[in-house]
């Protein structure tokens, strides 16, 4: 099998099979916090994918150049959370500068992402599956893409809930819970699917 | 002497990019002008979106750049506004203070209902509904859009009708926006009559919805001095450019639709 075909696969069971939020249930706090818009849904998702996939990228290289010769792999999970807590700095900094326009859509989200488990999840994922540098840049894009893709369906519900007539006691916070219950559920059919 | 490896990797990582942040933070510092934040204390702080910016810190931006007037915002106070021209060392026009008026006085009691609605408390939804609960289609519909637009608390609806307290109005014009009806007018501060109705409705048939609406008589069009209000499409319009306050017009209007304040 070439290696196109592979990242394919690689990508789409990640999107959807294994779907980051709705079945190994990563990185549910900005899932139920920033869901209420569809439009600012979108911009958390965006700004997760790209801290995603360049976190990939640069646990990927600690793991392989700093932690793997030195024999501390068990310190990963300390590593792994300062390179992700200077990217994300790094990258709000860069934008400000470069990008204000893009800076004033992501900016608030950006500083939210350090403590986002998705993004340290997608780190420990890559070396727990034994990925190389590329895999684990597709893995960590795709991830941050099934992100999106969970968030914004989440959203658009929440949307309609809005104006939906929900008993008192379920109004606000329970029907979310039970929306995104639902969601994770259909997500589940997507599991008798092998890639 | 097992221990100290990861130590002392991890310890200079995080010195590393400690000492790397500090380089960005400084090689990539955004200049940022200080006459925004001045300009921002001005400000009413509100951010009602009146002015068609995204907020009151957009607006000072905006401000210091040169592409807006310090008087685009109807909410900042006189001295405030002169203040902000002092920083930017430029001069401004004096602008019209405008405040927003209701022009209904179809109360519960004086308009007939269609049928009655339970519906969301929201104009733009009942007004889905056959144009409201109202048999008048030009009329305040009362659920209160308005007065959850409204950031300084001017607005509330008062038996069926929304009625703005002039003290608190700045003129954002946010309520005018948002109703259905468009019964909310923007009038200048210093006019003080009014023809409280929107109905092009023929006097006839205005008769059976509502005690209170416009039959387009023209009594106060004869009678007034300054020839300053004008019947067309059977609803009296006061030309306020012309009118002198005088309230001939008031006392003449047989259904006491104009009012004086």
């Amino acid at each position: 099998m070439s290696l196109f075909i592979e990242l394919v696969l690689l990508s789409l069971s990640t999107i959807l099979v294994n779907n980051f939020v709705l079945v190994k249930f990563l990185g549910i706090c900005p899932f139920l916090g920033v869901s209420k818009k569809v439009s600012t849904a979108l911009g958390m998702s965006l700004a997760v994918t790209f801290v995603m996939t360049v976190a990939s990228a640069c646990t990927y290289l600690v793991q392989a150049f700093l932690l793997e010769p030195f024999g501390i792999e068990y310190m990963q999970t300390v590593a792994f959370i300062l390179v992700i807590a200077v990217l994300v700095q790094f990258v709000e900094m860069v934008i400000q500068k470069f990008s204000p326009a893009l800076y004033n859509a992501l900016g608030i989200y950006l500083p939210l992402i350090t403590t986002n488990c998705a993004v340290l999840g997608v780190a420990l994922l890559n070396v727990q599956e034994g990925y190389d540098f590329i895999h684990s840049v597709v893995f960590g894009f795709s991830g941050g893409l099934s992100f999106m893709l969970g968030i914004v369906l989440f959203a658009g519900v929440r949307e309609r809930l809005e104006t939906a007539d929900i008993p008192k006691a379920l109004q606000g916070f329970p029907i979310a819970l039970i929306t995104a219950g639902l969601i994770a559920m259909a997500f589940l059919g997507f599991s008798g699917m092998k890639f | 002497m097992q221990i100290l490896i990861p130590v002392i990797i991890l310890g200079v990582l995080g010195l590393v990019f400690g000492a790397l942040l500090g380089v960005a933070a400084k090689a990539l510092k955004v200049e940022k002008d200080e006459r925004i934040e001045e300009v921002l204390e001005l400000l009413p702080g509100a951010n009602c979106g009146g002015c068609g910016y995204a907020g009151c810190s957009a607006l000072a931006e905006a401000i210091v750049k040169g592409e807006a007037e310090p008087t685009k915002c109807p909410g900042t106070k006189k001295e405030n506004v002169d203040k902000i021209a002092d920083i930017l060392g430029i001069v401004v026009q004096e602008k019209e203070k405008m405040v927003a008026k209701v022009l209904c006085s179809g109360t519960c009691d004086k308009a007939a209902a269609k049928y009655e609605y339970e519906g969301i408390t929201d104009c733009v939804a009942a007004q889905r509904f056959g144009g409201g609960e109202k048999s008048c289609s030009f009329g305040c519909t009362g659920y209160g859009s308005c007065v959850s637009v409204c950031r300084f608390d001017a607005i509330h609806i008062e038996n069926g009708v929304a009625v703005v307290d002039d003290e608190k109005c700045v003129g954002c014009g946010m309520c005018a926006a948002i109703c259905p009806k468009s019964v909310i007018d923007m009038i200048p501060a210093k006019q003080r009559v009014f023809v409280l109705c929107k109905s092009k409705d023929k006097g006839a048939v205005l008769k059976d919805i509502c005690s209170a609406g416009c039959i387009g008589c023209k009594l106060c069009e004869k009678n007034c001095p300054n020839s300053a209000i004008c019947v067309t499409d059977n609803l009296a319009a006061i030309d306020y450019s012309k009118c002198s306050n005088c309230g001939i017009c008031v006392e003449k209007c047989p259904k006491k639709v104009i009012s004086i304040r």
